[in-house]
């Protein structure tokens, strides 16, 4: 008994910061260039072809972002992108100045960030700062300026997340970049949520690099760029071929890249309206949720307060005496997808390092759950969500009263009567 | 019915989880994620916590057609087996970590995160069979009412049998709980389901080892997480043989691991006796000094309430929890099994509310149970062990070894 491959559920998608439907705009170009033949890498007129439209997607990009084509370096997304982004300006850079080991990141960064950072501490002997944020998620500007008045010669590097993926705070990148410049530190930023959500200019806010990626704005999953200045010393993680002005090797994904570009383009052309339409059906669903659950727990900025310090896609809650997976599960019965926070490989929710930063406490951060819309969200979605929610919520909490922790099997626990020794 | 289907990732948990989809329920698959730091490969014999066995749960449930979802549990699995594992061996005693987990993970913290979620049953992979049947008596008013008894038996597999690691769940949990596999009379059969079926885990070798015990190494586990703390080995008369690095890593019974310098006099081969936690010292001597006749077990949990009600047990007094002092049932005829691969042996039973006689230390209220081998002994009974109650193949009740009596008259046949 083998079942097909069951099609997604016609139900409310409530997880674009996971991933996005592709635009029909991208999925076209990618179905048109994946006919193509010609690497384009290769001297022949097929090469040519392909090079000739992985080169006018670098300009789209380029356009989009306001960066130059050359600035453009095409990865596999946005882990690749950070990584080479911590790793090759860490190793660039102490090839000159090897006394720069420290590494400054916020405490919210992805694990994209986090994880390499945290492993050249292990292998490279790099310094780890973890910089402080605020309730909302926001940095710590002092504490960077404090940072760098201490031991600016010893840093090497800071990456600061242009948005983020859980909470949807929009950090002081400007204001960052404006600290750390008399210094001549390089900053990264992961702008992978931000992009076609926030106006990102790559030229106007100063950054050394930047990391975006496809599938969050419309386009195919496996490609993405970083985004880095011409001069920028960065020592390439993937060794071969040489491509990517020899920061990336490996044969350029032409199709792949296409659409990418295609996307990027109409996610930032878009971006305007869009934003006004998603911020007004985020709202409903803020007040929504605050109406039907009211000891649910807005994190992050309150897009009601100031609508600009948030993703204009992104609702962030916690609920109360619930467990995030017992949510996630009744609602997903229910036809809404959500998110517990960020997708993870093994599937085990955990606390949320990014809640535990903001200071929300391990057992409040158990119960998060995070809604985030896209493109093709309607109000009808919100409507569904909202529907589900009370009867969902008082269930999650019955079900996080039966599982909460007891106390310690200790002898004490050993002691205790055993009440099933008679039937109930 | 809504049937959550417990998922480890093994072939007996994907076929049970299969089982219950052709059987016409609306199932939902959930794998517990038990550990905090997850190996990302299974090793060896120990298969149930890794990722990839995550992912083998995962893709059985796919090839099913039902959702899957991973729910952590690994505080409370940390909180409860994992601590009652530590103190009862830091205790002299000898726990079973499986029969602790269906305590208190699968059959208490999953079971009932499940029905407050809106299922009506668990299924797990279990071998072990739930039969049931109608009872007719008089209710309160006279009229006749009709229940139905639910009675938990061994698998017909013989070699599999789980029903000694089942026992502890009693009656009500039982009433929520499915065994797909219970009428399977060997592995075989179920791999052969699990490939006819399409499910990739059907050639999954079995586990058998305990699961948080990464490596095996249950002594090293224990000394990495409870020190090392030196002490004496010694033999009946006290006189020091050897040394030890932590008494809790020795187990009644146990004769390898020793590491006596010299032979005993006699030479004949030593055994653990006694682990004195208090004075941190092993006790140890000949095979004959392991063979036991009688056994008290406490925390005992009853699946039966008929057979106890022949022996006289009276229903606890009505707005009491059922465990007032002085509470005791006529001896019954039974079988006990002290180990999950053990031989039950014949026996005479009761059930006792109040403490221990002798042990100042025993909970005043709790339900024990008196054993009194009456065929053959038993040798090796430790503290801490699960004592399982059978009539035949049903399942009476369990109860934790609180203490095990020398044998006086002369051992024979000891098992």
């Amino acid at each position: 008994m083998t079942a097909a491959p069951t099609e997604p559920s016609p139900g409310a998608y409530l997880d674009h910061a996971a991933t996005t439907p592709m635009s029909p705009a991208a999925l076209e170009a990618f179905v048109a260039e994946l006919t193509a033949t010609g690497n384009p890498s290769s001297l022949h007129s097929a090469g040519r072809a392909a090079r000739r439209v992985v080169e006018e997607s670098r300009e789209a990009v380029a356009a989009a972002l306001g960066a130059r084509p050359s600035e453009v370096v095409f990865t596999a997304g946005g882990t690749e992108s950070d990584n080479l982004a911590i790793k090759g300006l860490f190793w660039g850079r102490r090839t000159t100045e090897p006394h720069r080991r420290r590494i400054l990141v916020s405490a919210v960064e992805h694990h994209a960030v986090l994880d390499p950072a945290f492993w050249m501490a292990e292998h490279t002997g790099a310094e780890i700062v973890l910089l402080p944020v605020d309730d909302d998620g926001v940095l710590d500007l002092d504490a960077l300026r404090a940072e760098l008045a201490a031991r600016a010669d010893e840093v090497a590097l800071i990456s600061v997340m242009w948005a983020n993926n859980e909470v949807g705070t929009i950090q002081p990148v400007h204001e960052i970049v404006q600290i750390a410049r008399p210094y001549g530190i390089p900053v990264h930023s992961d702008a992978v949520q931000a992009v076609g959500q926030v106006p990102v200019d790559f030229a106007a806010s100063g950054l050394d690099a930047l990391t975006l990626t496809g599938h969050k704005l419309g386009g195919p999953m496996g490609v993405g760029a970083l985004v880095a200045k011409r001069g920028l010393p960065l020592t390439p993680v993937l060794h071969g071929g040489g491509q990517e002005r020899g920061v990336r090797s490996g044969t350029l994904d032409t199709p792949a890249i296409r659409a990418f570009a295609v996307a990027v383009t109409e996610a930032v052309a878009g971006r305007e309206g869009r934003a006004e339409h998603l911020a007004a059906l985020r709202d409903d669903l803020v007040r929504g949720v605050r109406a039907e659950v009211p000891d649910a727990v807005l994190r992050g900025p309150d897009p009601l307060a100031d609508p600009t310090l948030r993703l204009p896609g992104n609702a962030h809650f916690t609920f109360p005496g619930c467990e995030g997976d017992s949510l996630l599960y009744l609602l997903d019965s229910a036809g809404v997808q959500t998110s517990t926070g960020s997708a993870c490989q093994a599937g085990v929710p955990q606390p949320s390092h990014v809640l535990l930063a903001m200071g929300v406490p391990e057992e409040d951060a158990r119960g998060a759950l995070r809604f985030s819309l896209g493109a093709t969200s309607t109000r009808a979605d919100v409507e569904r969500l909202l529907a589900a929610l009370p009867q969902v919520v008082d269930r999650a909490q019955a079900a996080g009263l039966a599982s909460s922790a007891r106390p310690r099997a200790t002898s004490a626990a050993r002691a205790a009567t055993t009440s099933a020794g008679r039937p109930a | 019915m809504r049937v959550l289907a417990a998922m480890s990732g093994g072939v007996d948990s994907a076929v049970a989880a299969a089982l219950a989809v052709e059987a016409g329920h609306e199932v939902v698959g959930v794998h517990m994620a038990l550990s905090r730091n997850r190996e990302q490969f299974r090793a060896g014999s120990r298969g149930c916590c890794s990722i990839e066995d995550a992912g083998d749960a995962r893709r059985a449930a796919d090839v099913l057609g039902i959702p899957y979802y991973v729910w952590d549990l690994s505080e409370r699995f940390e909180d409860t087996v994992v601590a009652d594992f530590l103190s009862e061996y830091e205790a002299g005693r000898t726990p079973n970590p499986c029969v602790r987990c269906n305590e208190h993970i699968k059959f208490e913290a999953l079971l009932d995160k499940a029905t407050a979620l809106g299922f009506d049953a668990v299924a797990t992979g279990h071998y072990a069979q739930v039969l049931t049947r109608e009872v007719t008596e008089p209710g309160p008013d006279g009229a006749p009412v009709t229940r139905t008894v639910r009675e938990l038996h061994r698998s017909p597999n013989e070699a599999k049998d789980q029903s000694y690691v089942l026992a502890v769940m009693g009656p009500e949990r039982l009433a929520r709980s499915m065994f797909p596999l219970g009428g399977f009379a060997s592995k075989d059969e179920v791999r052969a389901e699990a490939e006819r079926r399409g499910l990739s885990v059907s050639n999954k070798p079995d586990s058998y080892d305990i699961c948080f015990v990464s490596d095996g190494d249950t002594q090293g586990f224990l000394k990495a997480r409870l020190g090392a703390r030196a002490g004496e080995i010694v033999d009946t008369s006290g006189e020091v043989l050897g040394e030890h690095e932590g008494a809790y890593a020795y187990t009644v019974g146990q004769r390898k691991g020793l590491a006596l310098g010299r032979p005993a006099a006699d030479g004949r081969p030593r055994y653990v006796l006694e682990v004195e936690p208090v004075s941190n010292r092993v006790v140890v001597g000949p095979a004959e000094l392991l063979t036991v006749d009688r056994i008290e077990g406490d925390r005992s949990v009853w699946l039966a309430d008929d057979v106890l009600a022949v022996a006289g047990w009276e229903p606890a007094p009505a707005g009491t929890d059922g465990a007032s002092p002085g509470r005791v049932s006529g001896w019954f005829e039974a079988s006990v099994q002290v180990r999950a691969h053990g031989v039950p042996v014949p026996a005479r039973v009761r059930a006792v509310v109040g403490p221990q006689s002798g042990s100042a230390s025993a909970p005043g209220g709790a339900t024990r149970t008196e054993v009194e081998l009456t065929g053959e002994t038993l040798r090796g009974v430790a503290a801490g062990q699960s004592l399982v109650v059978y009539q035949g193949t049903r399942v009476i009740g369990q109860s934790t070894v609180q203490r095990a009596y020398r044998a006086q008259r002369a051992a024979s046949a000891g098992r």
